[in-house]
């Protein structure tokens, strides 16, 4: 996609991104103090058929409570997306989905979490089959410092998901090609990954995920760390993929969310304040404190 | 305005002081990179002018009529006879050709004091190994007298004193002009083990003795190094034990080598009942005192694998051992590997553990095995270095710079093997 293309997608988003704009100097003061009723959470949590069913979701570092009492459906292919200012838990909670806090010793997650009626946290779980299951894109790229061939192929050696070389050059390819990476990488699949620029790489992170064909990815700030042409590559990327994968994405972008997901949720200080359809999040948001956040009075 | 020039009068005024400041700092620097350059040179110079004589040997080349009568000597083979023969004949006989004056009894024993003591063995070997040759006429290069050498080599030298008589001297002088007497590289250092004659004795010995060790210690330390390390670091629990493991760990990097030999002594002598002064026990004791290094090193080679990829092999599910293996490991090989190398060249140069060990002898053999009595290069470097005869002060010199040869090769193996991997990454 050429630049020219990209200021025109970006010229062409829907109506409903526009943010409405309300005096922001009053309201500011009490718009961080405004109550937020634990485990009330406004909005529509539920969806019919749901992917992830996440019930009274808690989360402790040591004794600190990072998320409070969190209910949450989220909906088979569909992007939802989870905003909310600094610390506010929203990263907490979706590594949860795939069990990246096992690895932090003073985390504790309590509550239901369900993946297809199946328990996330159960003892028996194992957590590499999950996370075969749920992929993730991190906040900065992170290719391995391999060749752009054995980033891609990694997931499936270790899965054993190609018995021979061909089948793993064809799961390159596609995942290659539906991350948008193909034709610029190629001509150099031994090259080193990590000399590429870090929206290609971001690209490769997400073909790598999607090379284990998880049923859901996971996105935590996917383009905080790109500049706004790659940020709109990926962001296309998402749009493309949600037809095949649920994807779940934390940002700090509102135009970010409101352009690339279903529905959006709103965190605050580790609560779940309120969940809807995107356009109605950013239209006529229910609560006090999401409309403060989405018109940009606090964040 | 007027208070924004006085302003900036001010901070004008302060530069001086800060650039001259800054001067001051980069001068002790200097100063201070110049004064560990000057001693590592004046050591160097030292040691290179001392010891590269060591490198040369004083040889006296003689046409030996091997006279089987002169010898009393028929058969060669036959160990009776050779017991009672005399070799030493018909080397004075052909060094009496150059001075035919020289007939006293005193004189001639004088004049035999040129050669090496080995001299008549050397014969003896000749034709032991060779019985042909009786009763023919042989060219044999026999290694001076030790004092022969030192009046060759350092005649102009007043820190040698010359203990060769006059007569000795003049000998002397005349066979070098006349070529008998010539100097030439010494390979006799780089082939043989030890000997109480300074020309005779070589650094072979202590060189596979140290070879042998580090490889006991290597094939030891780094595996048990590197596994304690990836424990520790990847999968061990946040608790008080490992705690307290880590912090005896650091502590054993301090303690002084010479409790590791006690500890080989102690254990692997006396309870285990292996024998002493050989490269097994050595490397063993060597490679308890080096096992700190490596695991402090990998460890800290190990933290600094970015926790980004982890977290990205994690996410496409890796389990744990796969994200060590995969991953952790081969990024942090190069300074696993660097740690490694310097605590292995640390244990090259350690003398204190072996010396309880009885790795401190008087051993001729080139050791063949791990089993073999064996020094190594530092011990004999002091073993000479407490030597009496004068011939050992140039062959201490000349084992440093062995020792040091070894150590910088060593280094530099570290530096190329980090590049390697770092680039393959």
């Amino acid at each position: 996609m050429s630049v020219n293309e990209t200021i025109a997608s970006e010229a062409g988003r829907p109506e409903e991104t526009i943010i409405p704009v309300k005096d922001p100097v009053d309201e500011a003061a009490d718009a961080q103090s405004a109550p937020v009723e634990e485990g009330k959470t406004v909005g529509k949590p539920n969806v019919e058929d749901p992917k992830f069913k996440l019930r009274n979701v808690e989360v402790y570092y040591g004794e600190d409570r990072a998320i409070k009492d969190v209910s949450l459906d989220i909906g088979r292919n569909q992007v939802i997306s989870f905003i909310g200012p600094s610390g506010c838990g929203k990263s907490t909670f979706l590594r949860c989905l795939n069990r990246m806090n096992d690895s932090i010793d003073i985390c504790r997650v309590k509550g239901q979490l369900m993946l297809d009626d199946e328990d996330i946290y159960a003892s028996k779980r194992d957590v590499v089959e999950l996370r075969a299951r749920v992929g993730m894109v991190f906040q900065k790229p992170n290719p391995f410092p391999k060749s752009i061939y054995d980033n891609v192929a990694y997931g499936p050696r270790i899965h054993g998901l190609a018995n021979r070389k061909a089948d793993l050059d064809e799961i390159v390819e596609t995942s290659l090609r539906k991350a948008g990476l193909w034709d610029e990488a190629k001509d150099r699949l031994d090259a080193v990954a990590t000399g590429m620029s870090g929206g290609q790489q971001q690209r490769l992170c997400i073909a790598r995920a999607i090379a284990v064909s998880p049923e859901v990815i996971l996105m935590d700030e996917p383009c905080s760390a790109l500049d706004p042409i790659a940020t709109a590559k990926v962001e296309e990327l998402i749009s493309e993929m949600s037809e095949s994968y649920t994807i779940v994405i934390v940002t700090h972008s509102m135009q970010q969310a409101a352009r690339v997901s279903n529905r959006t949720a709103y965190f605050h200080l580790g609560h779940l304040v309120e969940v809807n359809e995107t356009n109605k999040v950013f239209t006529s948001p229910e609560h006090e404190l999401t409309e403060s956040y989405i018109t940009g009075r606090f964040g | 305005m007027s208070n924004q020039s006085s302003q900036a009068e001010i901070v004008r005024n302060s530069l001086k002081r800060r650039y001259r400041k800054e001067r001051r700092f980069r001068l002790y620097g200097i100063l201070a990179i110049f004064l560990a350059l000057g001693s590592l040179f004046v050591l160097f110079a030292d040691i290179i002018n001392k010891g590269h004589s060591g490198f040369v040997k004083t040889t006296v080349s003689l046409e030996i009529n091997l006279d089987s009568e002169m010898m009393y000597l028929d058969d060669p083979t036959d160990k009776d006879q050779v017991s009672q023969a005399d070799f030493v004949a018909p080397v004075i006989a052909s060094l009496q050709e150059y001075f035919p004056d020289v007939e006293s009894e005193a004189e001639i024993k004088q004049l035999g004091r040129l050669l090496g003591n080995y001299a008549a063995s050397e014969i003896r070997d000749l034709l032991r190994d060779n019985p042909d040759l009786l009763d023919t006429t042989q060219t044999i290069d026999f290694l001076a007298h030790d004092r022969v050498s030192t009046y060759v080599k350092h005649a102009d030298n007043p820190s040698y004193s010359i203990k060769l008589s006059e007569k000795q001297q003049e000998w002397v002088d005349e066979l070098v002009e006349q070529g008998v007497i010539s100097t030439s590289f010494n390979d006799v250092l780089f082939s043989r083990g030890d000997s109480r004659e300074p020309a005779n004795a070589g650094i072979l010995g202590a060189i596979m003795g140290s070879l042998f060790t580090m490889l006991v210690t290597l094939v030891i330390s780094f595996p048990v190094g590197i596994a304690a390390a990836v424990y520790l670091e990847e999968f061990a629990p946040q608790n008080k034990f490992t705690d307290f493991i880590e912090v005896n760990i650091n502590n054993l990097a301090a303690v002084p080598s010479i409790i590791f030999g006690l500890l080989g002594l102690a254990v692997f002598i006396n309870l285990f009942g292996m024998p002493r002064s050989v490269p097994l026990v050595g490397g063993m004791v060597l490679a308890l005192m080096t096992l700190p290094t490596i695991i402090i090193s990998s460890r800290a080679a190990i933290k600094s694998v970015p926790p980004s990829i982890r977290e990205a092999a994690e996410g496409v599910g890796a389990s744990k051992m796969q994200v060590v293996m995969h991953h952790v490991i081969p990024l942090a090989m190069p300074g696993m590997l660097t740690g490694s190398i310097i605590g292995m060249a640390q244990a090259l140069g350690e003398t204190a553990p072996l010396l309880l060990i009885g790795m401190v002898a008087f051993i001729v053999d080139v050791p063949e095995g791990f089993v073999d009595s064996a020094t190594v290069l530092p011990v004999q470097v002091y073993l000479w270095a407490s030597a009496s005869e004068q011939g050992f002060v140039e062959l201490a010199s000349a084992g440093i710079m062995v020792l040091l040869t070894f150590m910088i090769s060593m280094n530099a193996l570290a530096i190329w093997l980090r590049k390697r991997l770092e680039r393959r990454w």
